[in-house]
């Protein structure tokens, strides 16, 4: 099936098998492997991406049902100078990563969640972030990141 | 023991809370992780597993997979049975007789447990490959699974029948003053405790999965390994001596590794039959673990039953331990499953003094289950859970608090470095102070006070208070402390520093991050003992091509002999460009001092070389000293004189709803000292993480296997790692005891707080329900668990009360 998705503002055009979920086209077709993958029951978070604007879990959705929808993955984050996305500097003033590995989901879902709740507690925060998983952190410096993002 | 002093910094570097230069690669999509990796013309591996925890192979058909459209070659555990020169490595070998079953990357004739690989299929793309799996026919025909390690011990069913029993070994610590000094301090002990724990098994998920791609060079004969694995070192090594290459030719890479945890501390068979494959068809084999498998094909932690009986006199003061061990191995011995709960044998007494009058015993069995190994702690977490619910046990037994029966025992400050029952040297401490600050932060008093008043006839809740205190014992090393163990290696660790014509540096480690940081702390450590800016150091790890020499990343060892290597070796580069400086100054080598990045002579300030200057003389070689060789660069490999031995206090506080049994942890104080901190922000990151693993444990995490040896939790939707929501902000504080065995002061930190606590938690939620009765809740403390054991405390309780 051909299917026509922008990616980070570049429309890209594609054949692909009706089986093909999102995060494998994006990782294998279109090359960007920033998006990661966790797991297979979509508990974990780290494919996470937003589509049309709302962060979504790439593993949950076919490639096929992405058609005529923009896609930002965490490639399309930071600005085109190098200078990074707010929650990305968050993150890092932070140290709200380690190994990095849930960390391109974590700031997909965390934007996200920014973009609804404006000034949240850090209650919120937690909840919010319940369907990404981390196993580095413990989540401690992952809550004060959101948590910094929203006030900067 | 030799004490070092901790050596001044030339510009304060080593303390801030530095930024992460790892961070903006990871944060933007451009690391690269194995599975990132592009590889042209790579064939993708997929390994069909044993459904049956115990079962014959008698057949495997492989022919209508191999008609399938875009399937290159499949094979059975016979087929590829000419391509190993040797089995699957296991480098513990604990004891002289262990016992250690043959084991080759695919099974050929018995599946041993439920992941164990009997094919496996080469195709165009994963999805075929795994497709391709549904093909293949295998006849099993199954036999009883042994889960149990009662079960396994009783050798009704043996696993191995070549082995001829399921028992690999039992290992025995005993150290008596005087013969019998045991069975004395219990005979005349004022207190005895009795207590049983089971360390249930945990997965370690890690958020990356396993990757491995193997690039081979069908003509030159070389072969890269790309994995995601802690010990690349390690790994170039075994895979050598597994499969008959000539080391030299064997390149192992580690691209970004995204956690490990231990359970990238191996040699797996996925690792080998790439390797392999990819030499016998001469193209590149690559692997990606899903999920659900890596919960079955990945190594599990934990898994052991412990029993700990303290002796102790009038005023609670220890007087003998015991402890008897059962230890789960598994179906194999991996890389190093056997010496895991040998890796605790020397830290049931805590941080206590206890006369020579220690007594322990482990028994490891194998059982149809995945092999154990290395998970964060590795054997030290249960044998500090071990004790540490042991002292509450003793606290009550006596009458007295927890944190007042700890302080009565606890190794006084002024008997550091302090020589153990066990002859170990244990290099410094001050577990008071530690116990002190946790217990302020808290305000344990307080919060003792608050239990006395809401914990009352009425209220559906109570209050829990718990208390841990522990040593990390890590940095494994010296080597030879590891020979006495029979630790197949080593315990140093190498480094180069080197100082580029234009005063950058590169530096190579042989450890091997995967989220702790080495770029940014090992800069650190150069910048401040060089006098450049982090900013202009770079670190290289990670692939045996640039970094030859190493042991990799694990048991809390990077900082205290990875990260003081790099300082011996910035030494050794001070010590050259001295000698640089003084032929050019026309001054004496001793009359030469190095601040601040500059070589001036006592005296005259005016007469200085900046290291700026050196680093392109050493370069030029136009003018140097006769003798000395070009090039300003210093290789280190630095074996430790001693383990480090990190220690802390954590505390805790927990609400027990009585009617539903749930848990919510109100508040996690942990006080840790790991000595000197190179960068305070990433300590406390290592603590965050660790702490909170340590109460998955406690609350939320246990690998369970139904009675036919099936893993019912093996996808991330079954196995509770805690989210965000389920875990609270973790509050660390921390003292500063230098080690006196290095020249930075530091040791290890990463074990720490999984450590620390699980017992913490669990002694919490036994606090609250104490006045039921209640003296043990098993981990994980569920809802359902908690509920139940209350419910069984109170019915004894009434029952007691009748009778």
């Amino acid at each position: 099936m051909e299917i026509s998705v922008t990616v980070n503002g570049v429309k890209h055009t594609a054949e692909v098998e009706g089986r093909t979920l999102l995060v494998h086209f994006v990782r294998e077709q279109l090359g960007m492997t920033g998006t990661n993958i966790g797991c297979d029951t979509s508990s974990c978070g780290a494919c996470s991406v937003h589509l049309d604007g709302e962060a979504v879990k790439s593993c949950t959705i076919l490639a096929v049902q992405a058609d005529g929808t923009e896609i930002t993955t965490i490639e399309g984050m930071a600005g085109a100078d190098g200078t990074l996305h707010p929650m990305q500097q968050a993150f890092m003033e932070n140290h709200g990563l380690q190994c990095g590995y849930c960390t391109p989901g974590m700031v997909m879902a965390a934007t996200s969640l920014l973009k609804e709740n404006p000034n949240p507690t850090e209650e919120d925060v937690r909840l919010g972030l319940e369907g990404n998983l981390c196993r580095c952190t413990g989540y401690h410096n992952i809550v004060q990141s959101v948590l910094a993002a929203a006030k900067a | 023991m030799t004490t070092i002093e901790t050596t001044h910094t030339t510009n304060g570097v080593i303390g801030q809370r530095l930024l992460r230069k790892e961070d903006p690669a990871l944060l933007t999509g451009e690391a690269r992780y194995t599975n990132d990796l592009q590889i042209p013309g790579a064939l993708h591996l997929a390994v069909l597993r044993s459904p049956y925890a115990h079962a014959k192979i008698l057949r495997v058909d492989l022919s209508r997979a191999l008609e399938m459209p875009g399937v290159r070659a499949a094979y059975s555990g016979a087929d590829l049975a000419d391509l190993w020169a040797a089995p699957m490595p296991c480098a513990w070998p604990v004891t002289d007789d262990m016992k250690n079953p043959v084991h080759y990357p695919l099974a050929t004739s018995t599946a041993c447990y439920v992941g164990d690989g009997v094919a496996c299929v080469l195709a165009e793309t994963d999805a075929i490959a795994r497709d391709a799996l549904e093909a293949i026919e295998v006849d099993y025909e199954p036999l009883r699974a042994v889960v149990g390690l009662e079960d396994a011990l009783s050798d009704e069913v043996v696993i191995h029948p070549d082995l001829g029993t399921n028992k690999s070994y039992t290992w025995n610590l005993l150290v008596e003053e005087t013969e019998g000094a045991v069975e004395a301090a219990f005979a005349s002990a004022t207190y005895t405790v009795a207590e049983r724990y089971v360390q249930q098994r945990l997965l370690p998920m890690a958020m990356e999965t396993r990757a491995v791609a193997a690039v081979p060079q069908p003509f030159g004969g070389d072969i890269t390994l790309y994995s995601s694995t802690q010990v690349p070192h390690i790994l170039k090594v075994m895979t050598a001596i597994t499969l008959g290459i000539p080391e030299h030719q064997v390149r192992v890479v580690a691209p970004a590794v995204g956690g490990g945890f231990g359970s990238k501390l191996n040699v797996y068979a996925e690792e080998l039959l790439c390797v392999a494959l990819s030499r016998k068809i001469g193209l590149p084999v690559r692997w990606n673990e899903e999920r659900s498998e890596n919960s079955m094909a990945t190594i599990h932690g934990r898994g052991q039953i412990q029993n700990i009986e303290l002796a102790a006199d009038a005023e609670g003061k220890l007087t003998a331990v015991r402890v008897r061990l059962l230890a789960d191995m598994g179906a194999y011995l991996q890389l190093v499953t056997p010496g895991i709960p040998i890796l605790g044998a020397f830290l049931y007494a805590g941080v206590y003094h206890i006369p020579k009058a220690y007594d322990f015993s482990c028994t490891a069995a194998f059982t149809n289950l995945t092999p154990t190994d290395a998970y964060r702690g590795a054997g030290r977490p249960e044998a500090t859970y071990a004790i540490e619910r042991a002292m509450d046990a003793l606290a009550r037994e006596v009458g007295v608090d927890p944190l007042e029966i700890r302080r009565r025992n606890f190794i006084p400050t002024e008997a550091y470095p302090y020589e153990a029952f066990s002859g170990l040297t244990y290099d410094s401490g001050d577990h008071d102070l530690a116990a002190t600050k946790a217990a302020e932060m808290i305000d344990y008093d307080g919060l003792r006070a608050r239990q006395a008043e809401v914990n009352v006839p009425g209220s559906t809740k109570r209050l829990g208070i718990g208390v841990s205190t522990y040593f990390e014992m890590c940095g494994l090393a010296p080597s030879r402390v590891l020979a006495s163990l029979n630790y197949g290696a080593g315990g140093w660790e190498a480094a180069t520093v080197r100082v580029l014509p234009t005063n950058k540096v590169q530096v190579v480690t042989g450890t091997s991050p995967h989220g702790q940081g080495h770029e940014t702390s090992w800069s650190m450590i150069v910048a401040d003992k060089l006098g450049v800016d982090p900013a202009d150091v770079h670190v290289l790890h990670s692939d045996t091509a640039i970094s030859p020499l190493g042991l990799d990343t694990y048991g809390s060892r990077s900082l205290p002999v990875g990260g003081v290597a790099v300082a011996m070796a910035c030494d050794k580069v001070i010590d050259k460009a001295k000698q640089i400086a003084a032929h050019q100054l026309e001054a004496a080598v001793e009359d030469l001092t190095f601040e601040d990045g500059s070589f001036s002579v006592q005296g005259s300030p005016d007469r200085a070389l900046p290291l700026a200057a050196i680093a392109f003389a050493a370069f030029t070689a136009h003018n140097l000293p006769d003798g000395l060789e070009p090039n300003l660069e210093a290789q280190v490999s630095y074996d430790p004189p001693n383990f480090s031995w990190p220690f802390g206090t954590h505390m805790c506080a927990v609400e027990v709803d009585l009617e539903t049994g749930k848990v919510d942890l109100i508040t996690y104080v942990a006080v840790d000292d790991c000595g000197v901190q190179i960068n305070p922000l990433i300590v406390d990151g290592q603590v965050h993480g660790g702490v909170v693993q340590g109460i998955a444990q406690a609350l939320y995490e246990e690998a369970v296997y139904d009675v036919d040896g099936n893993l019912t939790t093996s996808t991330l939707a079954e196995y509770l790692v805690p989210a965000a929501s389920d875990v609270p902000s973790i509050i660390t504080g921390h003292t500063v005891t230098p080690s006196p065995t290095n020249q930075l002061g530091v040791k290890g930190v990463g074990e720490a707080g999984t450590i620390g606590a699980a017992p913490a938690v669990i002694n919490a939620v036994v606090d609250a329900l104490k006045e039921f009765g209640v003296t043990d809740v098993p981990m994980p403390a569920s809802p359902l668990t908690v509920w139940n054991t209350l419910n069984n405390a109170r019915a004894n309780h009434s029952s007691g009360g009748t009778s």
